[in-house]
């Protein structure tokens, strides 16, 4: 058994919250590099400058890459042999989101209820947290902070099996069209095809995170994240929606096991300012 | 590409010779005003109550930026989607609203009545915040500050890169 404190999982979180904020990750910037290549019509070169011109100024100026710094996601895999003290888990979190929030100047978005007060929190929490246990005892800790421009343009089908492939890509395909100029393109898409309602969109959301170099483990998977891709880049959204080739940077999937009777799919959308940062205590 | 200077408030001449597609440079004064700003003018409006601003030939940025860090006007501040406020927009139009600035497209009646009132809806890079907030020289809040990042603020831009998004011949940049 391993201790940890909860002030520790506090400062890591605070920590990853600046890095996601300040620092776009470098797959995504040699993505847009890529793009600039790629792209002819002077608009669409145009927003990919300003694109990469922004990651610049966000890491030099310490200025966040976005204005919707977004809702604080974090996933943790907790080691069954870990043990917490000095705090609640939770309370940890949220005082992270709360101070990084207010001392990293980024904005609060959060409402309290969603219906009828509509009342901002004012430091950012509840952060919305993911625990799962594992084995070991070290915490790992996924933070994102993601951005509802995107968030809006997600969703979740539940498809017939008999829909089988051509069903999923094109409602990929459909859900990224549908996204347009709103999820701030060039979009990278978090895919997870089956599981249950709830567990698709959350390994959906753990995809726009898995990196815009990875690819599924499975080939079939791996070709039908490139075969997605390019339906989507030759809908001609382009960056901004300024019309283009690089409306999507990549479409991660993610597997699992489902029902006999189901075939559950669902897409998050997130924009190119993908922010997250990982760390294991 | 060719770029065209604007200058907020946009005149007539502008908003007449502009194509979608353009790429601009605008400077001048903007409102800031997003759902929350949007909910409030509405129903003061509906109360016949006067405007805390005059939308008369106005402009107004759908933005709500973060908050600015020492030595900066602003925090970054780029557009959210302009979508969102598609319900209020007729109303705002009426009142004399000229320029829109956001991200994505409108709805057909928005498109229509941007057209009837002779204004002009703009883009901008959505992401690009840290960049755009470079082009803001001035920042005051004007009212409803208890709304935080969604009050309403005149901004002075200067050199704002934007794209003109609809024109009066019935052209739209996200439809080509
Ligand atoms: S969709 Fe992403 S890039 Fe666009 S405004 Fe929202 S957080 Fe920023």
């Amino acid at each position: 058994m391993r201790v940890i404190y909860a002030e520790q999982i506090k400062q890591t979180v605070k920590r990853l919250i600046y890095e996601a904020n300040f620092f776009i990750s470098s797959d995504i910037s040699a993505a847009i590099d890529a793009g600039i290549l790629a792209e002819t019509s002077p608009a669409a070169v145009s927003a990919l400058e300003q694109i990469r011109l922004n990651y610049k100024i966000a890491a030099e100026e310490r200025i966040a890459v976005c204005q919707d710094t977004g809702m604080c996601i974090v996933f943790a895999e907790v080691g069954q042999d870990a043990h917490i003290e000095g705090g609640g888990f939770d309370a940890a979190i949220n005082s992270a989101v709360s101070e990084a929030y207010g001392e990293f100047y980024l904005r609060k978005s959060v409402v309290s209820d969603p219906l009828y007060d509509r009342t901002n929190t004012r430091d950012n929490t509840p952060a919305v947290i993911h625990a799962r246990i594992v084995g070991g005892e070290s915490i790992r800790l996924l933070v994102i902070c993601k951005g509802f421009g995107s968030e809006n343009m997600s969703a979740v089908k539940m498809l017939k099996p008999a829909e089988g492939e051509a069903g999923v890509l094109d409602f990929i395909v459909d859900t990224a069209a549908k996204a347009g100029a709103n999820a701030c393109p060039p979009m990278i898409l978090g895919v997870c095809v089956g599981g249950t309602f709830e567990q698709a969109a959350l390994y959906a959301k753990l995809m726009t995170a898995r990196g815009v170099d990875s690819a599924n483990g499975d080939v079939r998977y791996a070709q039908l994240e490139r075969t997605a891709l390019e339906r989507i880049n030759s809908l001609g959204i382009g960056p901004a929606g300024l019309g283009g080739k690089t409306t999507c940077l990549k479409v991660n999937i993610h597997a699992l096991p489902t029902h006999i009777a189901g075939l559950p799919a669902a897409v998050n959308v997130c924009c190119h300012a993908s922010r997250h940062a990982e760390a294991v205590i | 590409m060719d770029t065209i200077k604007l200058t907020l408030p946009l005149k007539e001449e502008d908003i007449l010779r502009l194509n979608a597609g353009d790429c601009v440079l605008l400077s001048g004064k903007t409102y800031t005003a997003r759902d929350a700003a949007h909910k409030r003018i509405a129903e003061a409006l509906a109360k016949g109550e006067r405007l805390p601003f005059d939308l008369s030939g106005a402009s107004i940025y759908y933005a709500g930026p973060a908050p600015a860090s020492p030595g900066h006007v602003i925090g970054p501040c780029g557009p959210t989607t302009s979508g969102r406020m598609d319900a209020y927009t007729p109303q705002l139009l009426a009142q004399g609203l000229k320029c829109m600035i956001g991200k994505g497209e409108r709805s057909q009646i928005v498109k229509e009545e941007i057209a009837r009132h002779r204004a002009m809806y703009f883009v901008c890079v959505g992401g690009a915040a840290a960049l755009l907030a470079r082009h803001i020289t001035n920042c005051r809040t004007v009212c409803y500050e208890d709304l935080g990042t969604e009050a309403v603020r005149e901004l002075t831009l200067c050199d704002f890169p934007a794209f003109a998004a609809l024109d009066l011949r019935g052209g739209d940049i996200y439809r080509r």
